[in-house]
């Protein structure tokens, strides 16, 4: 579904991404790992376009994204921090990106329902605090049946229970055959949702494996085990 | 695209800035035209007044809103909506409001006191200049990431052409007076939109005397009609190319 081919990026001398190839398909809730400042989020942001990498290729059901818009209709993106104008209440966000993304569409409304959005419209998105700001864009990532999900540190800002909100929504989703992209470090998190990890570290892509091959090939239960024994093996 | 300048433009109103600026330019305005006995001097007073406050606002104004906007902006790129398409609806918006308020503040004024063509080019080209400071203010705030330093940068150009430049060529002027160079000075002069309005509105007026060093060399070089013909189209250059360059550079950015 997403593949990319050789994708560098620098800024300024700093190497970001140093030639990531690799393959996402439907229906894997893939996370993407890896140490502050490996480039997990550069990656994200190229994939949507938000970043514009220097050589390499993204393509999204094998069409090029390079130049193109239309391919972002079928994605959902929950940024790390969520920025918004700060002047807008929660309401007229929601009713701008639904004129914006269509309103031929129908809505996805469960988050948007579970966090009770509904009930604080007014506010204004100067007003709310971190978690919350976080609530309304998981509401809107997940508001427009994408194909595709993209949660870079989807639960970071949450509490405990808006936190299962999500993961339960998430592994909804991932049944209906979506795909889902995850950044965290907190891998206990992600036990029992994720299919595939990508590790990446300084700007490389060190693995890309199923979770079974993982815990099979190193005879692990847990999955944040697993990686550590992994990577030792790596270092060594 | 209509609803991306309809967001820009609903959230400027907003803003009170815009009001208290409507304001302010009806209040110069009314206060010219009833403090000056004739019309035409009225005219002349009022000019010069907004050849100074209208690219100063329309700057400034512009640069903050922009730095301000850059939430949006971010929210937008993520969405399936191209990047030309931002940039133009948030210079579409900005623009729109700010002639608006031109229009009602100091237009309606003008045309009440001063029905005639020479009103109507003050009003037109009160609408340029705030285009092209505006133009001006995208091109500062794309190039520089930091808010303050792209706000000093707008101040700087806003006091370079409204009251260093003239100075500036005056001296060369002076210093070079020995060599025939009357009609490079000219060329020069054209490089500063606010000269450009001046002679412009001061070609139609024919009132040499009030022209400024720079007006009155421009008019000796290229004649009235010419004078005319070529400044507007300068001017049209003014609005263009800042905001292009703007554009193609806003495409590469990232967010």
């Amino acid at each position: 579904m997403i593949e990319l081919i050789e994708v560098r990026k620098k800024y300024n001398r700093l190497e970001v991404l140093k030639g990531i190839s690799t393959k996402f398909n439907q229906s894997e809730c893939i996370a993407l790992i890896g140490p502050n400042g490996c480039g997990k989020t550069t990656l994200i942001k190229s994939i949507l376009g938000m970043v514009l990498p220097d050589s390499g290729e993204i393509t999204f059901n094998n069409k090029s994204i390079f130049n193109e818009t239309d391919y972002r209709n079928y994605i959902g993106y929950m940024p790390q921090i969520g920025k918004y104008p700060e002047n807008m209440s929660i309401g007229q966000i929601v009713e701008m990106m639904k004129e914006l993304r269509g309103s031929h569409l129908s809505f996805d409304e469960d988050l948007y329902k579970e966090y009770k959005l509904d009930q604080i419209l007014n506010k204004r998105m100067r007003t709310l605090s971190g978690g919350t700001t976080q609530k309304v864009s998981a509401a809107l990532a997940f508001m427009f049946n994408p194909l595709v999900y993209i949660l870079d540190e989807p639960t970071a800002g949450l509490d405990p229970i808006s936190a299962e909100i999500l993961k339960d929504k998430m592994l909804l989703e991932k049944s209906n055959g979506k795909l889902i992209l995850i950044t965290s470090h907190l891998l206990s998190d992600l036990d029992e949702l994720v299919s595939e990890i990508v590790f990446m570290q300084e700007g490389e892509l060190l693995i890309h494996q199923t979770v079974d091959e993982l815990k099979t090939k190193t005879g692990e239960e847990k999955l944040s085990k697993a990686i550590s024994t992994i990577l030792k093996e790596q270092l060594i | 695209m209509n609803r991306i300048i309809k967001f820009v433009i609903l959230d400027i109103l907003r803003n009170k800035i815009i009001l208290f600026y409507t304001l302010l330019l009806a209040i110069l305005s009314f206060s010219m035209f009833s403090l000056e006995d004739n019309e035409s001097k009225g005219l002349l007073s009022l000019l010069n007044l907004i050849l100074l406050n209208v690219p100063l606002v329309a700057i400034i104004f512009s640069t903050i809103y922009i730095y301000n906007s850059s939430e949006f902006i971010e929210l937008l790129i993520s969405q399936p909506i191209k990047r030309n398409k931002i940039w133009i609806s948030l210079f579409l918006g900005l623009n729109t409001s700010l002639v608006i308020s031109f229009i009602i503040g100091a237009g309606i004024p003008i045309l009440l006191y001063s029905p005639n063509l020479i009103g109507i080019i003050l009003i037109i080209i009160g609408c340029i200049i705030s285009v092209i400071f505006t133009s001006l203010a995208f091109l500062c705030s794309i190039i520089s990431r930091d808010k303050a330093k792209g706000i000093g940068m707008s101040i700087l150009i806003w006091l370079f052409f409204s009251l260093l430049f003239d100075g500036l060529i005056m001296f060369l002027l002076f210093q070079l007076a020995d060599y025939p160079l009357e009609n490079w000075i000219a060329i020069i002069a054209a490089l500063n939109p606010i000269d450009l309005s001046r002679i412009v509105i001061l070609l139609q007026l024919d009132l040499s005397a009030m022209l400024g060093f720079t007006g009155a060399v421009f008019k000796q070089t290229f004649g009235t009609s010419w004078g005319i013909l070529i400044s507007s189209s300068l001017l049209i250059l003014w609005m263009i190319i800042p905001f292009m360059i703007s554009l193609i550079k806003f495409n590469k950015k990232d967010h």
